[in-house]
């Protein structure tokens, strides 16, 4: 049974490296663009892991993640997210919303799989 | 040690400075070297012609050895002084150490005066970073776009088959990236340009309209005397501006156009003369409203009265006219500090406000500011009116009562425990 990820993220190259790789790593990869209607997303897809970008259109991810984690279903789901910001309080903040785990803009695609691999390690 | 003591250091400072010997010095004055001794060592008064021939003998002006340092020399050193109160400097021989060591007490007075400047320089930098969206979003971009190229090229150099059309697809994304980190680039540079320069061709619009009025000195004299159209003058003061500059240029000349219509000059300063830089008098007096006399005094010429600092923000407290003071600073992007009456006004409209302020980090000065909200445009049967503050900051005068301590925004405040804060301050931490 292949497991599935939802990547959150308007970047649409972003989107197409980060699917490719973890296509290859054999997970199944849902994509979504837009912060207004993230959460409805994530409740109407129940993905196994989250990719959750800060700056987006519409909604900020760390409000996504907030909401996201106030609901008994989504407490303990994995949520890698992504930023441009790499200062300490906006690890803080991301921190105090509940994130699983967070990770700077300019990543490298292995430091990204390993981090998707911890976050839902194969049983 | 009183200043006119010490004319003995001064003659031994610019002897040893000319490279003579006392005894030297002594025989030309035909004196003693002790007697000359006793005078360098402040133990002997001096004056008279032996003041005159010693002068003479040193090649100075009499009065520099009888006045020592300038005043604003001395007052430099204090400054210095004032701000590093725990670094033990004897601040009672702060006139021997300027009559003593010129060049040095010159050398630590701008050294001090150099730290402001950058200090300055570092809360604007800073604030921008901060508040700035357009250069956030700039480096958004540019992260993400390094990013996806990043990746992209990875995916491309790992060993192993691609697929032709995924080779393909990552080709492309990587010209289209590298051709919109380039773009994203030459942007922020032009951007980061233009805050250096005051060139408005890529800044926020407000940001152009408010180096167009500082570059203007905050005073239009054509408006003045009503000779000028105020779309027109916005037009050549913004030619290099952007369209909505512009446009928001025009609307502050318009008003401009129409304050000194209601209120000219003359009349300004006549009042001025009477009641002192107090708008809430000058208002009742004139027969108009304060805001509109705060207006008025903001762009009074600085060979009438000291320079008055004006803030105004719209009902969400968003700034819209900043005319900040040399030791008055206001922010350069989002809002301003919390504690100033400026907004306390938005929550009491046509109320006069006055406080005493002081900012603080820097030996800065007092200030008073005058604060009103009052209608922005006609006021509508059935709607909310929009309220609009004004801010007037004004140079307190000497023996001022206690001044409120107030900070620039809180980015860069370093009163930690402050029930206004938003935000941490770098200074703070």
């Amino acid at each position: 049974m292949t497991r599935e990820i939802l990547l959150i993220e308007d970047e649409r190259n972003i989107i197409e490296a980060i699917s490719f790789i973890l296509s290859r790593d054999g997970w199944t990869v849902r994509t979504h663009s837009n912060g207004t209607d993230a959460a409805e997303k994530v409740r109407s897809l129940r993905p196994d892991v989250v990719i959750l970008d800060v700056m987006l259109p519409g909604r900020s991810g760390y409000d996504i993640l907030r909401e996201l984690r106030g609901e008994p279903a989504f407490a303990d789901l994995p949520i890698l997210m992504l930023t441009a910001r790499g200062q300490a309080r906006d690890r803080e903040m991301a921190e105090s919303a509940g994130v699983s785990a967070y990770m700077t803009k300019p990543f490298s695609n292995s430091e990204m799989l390993d981090a998707v691999r911890a976050l839902a390690p194969v049983p | 040690m009183a200043r006119d003591t010490l004319t003995g250091s001064r003659i031994r400072e610019r002897r040893i400075m000319a490279g003579m010997k006392q005894a030297e010095l002594a025989r030309k004055a035909s004196i003693s070297a002790s007697y000359l001794n006793l005078i360098e060592h402040n133990r002997r008064r001096i004056g008279g012609k032996l003041l005159l021939d010693i002068a003479q003998i040193l090649d100075v002006e009499p009065a520099i050895l009888t006045e020592g340092a300038e005043a604003t020399l001395i007052a430099g050193l204090r400054e210095a002084a004032a701000h590093a109160r725990d670094s033990g400097a004897e601040i009672e021989r702060i006139d021997e150490f300027a009559g003593r060591f010129p060049g040095w007490a010159d050398l630590l007075a701008e050294s001090h005066r150099r730290i402001g400047a950058l200090e300055r320089m570092v809360e604007t930098l800073s604030d921008r970073l901060t508040h700035d969206p357009h250069l956030a979003e700039a480096l958004h971009e540019m992260l993400s776009t390094v990013t996806a190229i990043k990746s992209s090229a990875a995916i491309l150099a790992e060993p192993g088959e691609i697929p032709p059309d995924w080779q393909r697809r990552f080709h492309r994304n990587i010209h289209e990236d590298s051709a919109r980190l380039a773009e994203t680039s030459r942007m922020l540079v032009g951007y980061l340009d233009a805050a250096e320069d005051a060139s408005a061709e890529t800044a926020a619009p407000q940001e152009e309209v408010d180096a167009i009025l500082a570059s203007a000195g905050y005073r239009f004299a054509a408006l003045e005397s009503g000779t000028a159209d105020p779309a027109a003058l916005a037009r050549a003061l913004g030619a290099e501006a952007s369209g909505t500059a512009r446009e928001m240029l025009s609307a502050v000349l318009g008003r401009y156009a129409e304050d000194a219509r209601r209120v000219p000059m003359p009349a300004l300063q006549e009042a001025l003369a009477e009641t002192g830089p107090e708008p809430f008098v000058i208002a009742e007096r004139l027969g108009t409203d304060a805001a509109q006399i705060m207006r008025r005094l903001a762009a009074l010429p600085a060979e009438v009265a000291p320079p008055m600092g004006l803030a105004i923000c719209d009902g969400a407290g968003a700034l819209t006219y900043r005319k900040p003071l040399p030791d008055f600073a206001l922010p350069r992007f989002g809002a301003g500090c919390p504690l100033w009456p400026l907004y306390h006004a938005l929550t009491r409209p046509m109320m006069p406000l006055s406080a005493p302020l002081a900012q603080p980090g820097r030996e800065r000065g007092r200030f008073v500011a005058h604060a009103v909200a009052v209608p922005r445009g006609p006021l509508v049967p059935g709607a909310p009116p929009l309220f609009e503050a004004h801010m007037l900051i004004v140079p307190a005068a000497p023996g001022a009562a206690e001044s409120l301590p107030v900070g620039v925004t809180c980015r860069i405040c370093p009163r930690e425990r402050c029930a206004g804060r938003r935000e941490p301050s770098i200074i703070a931490r």
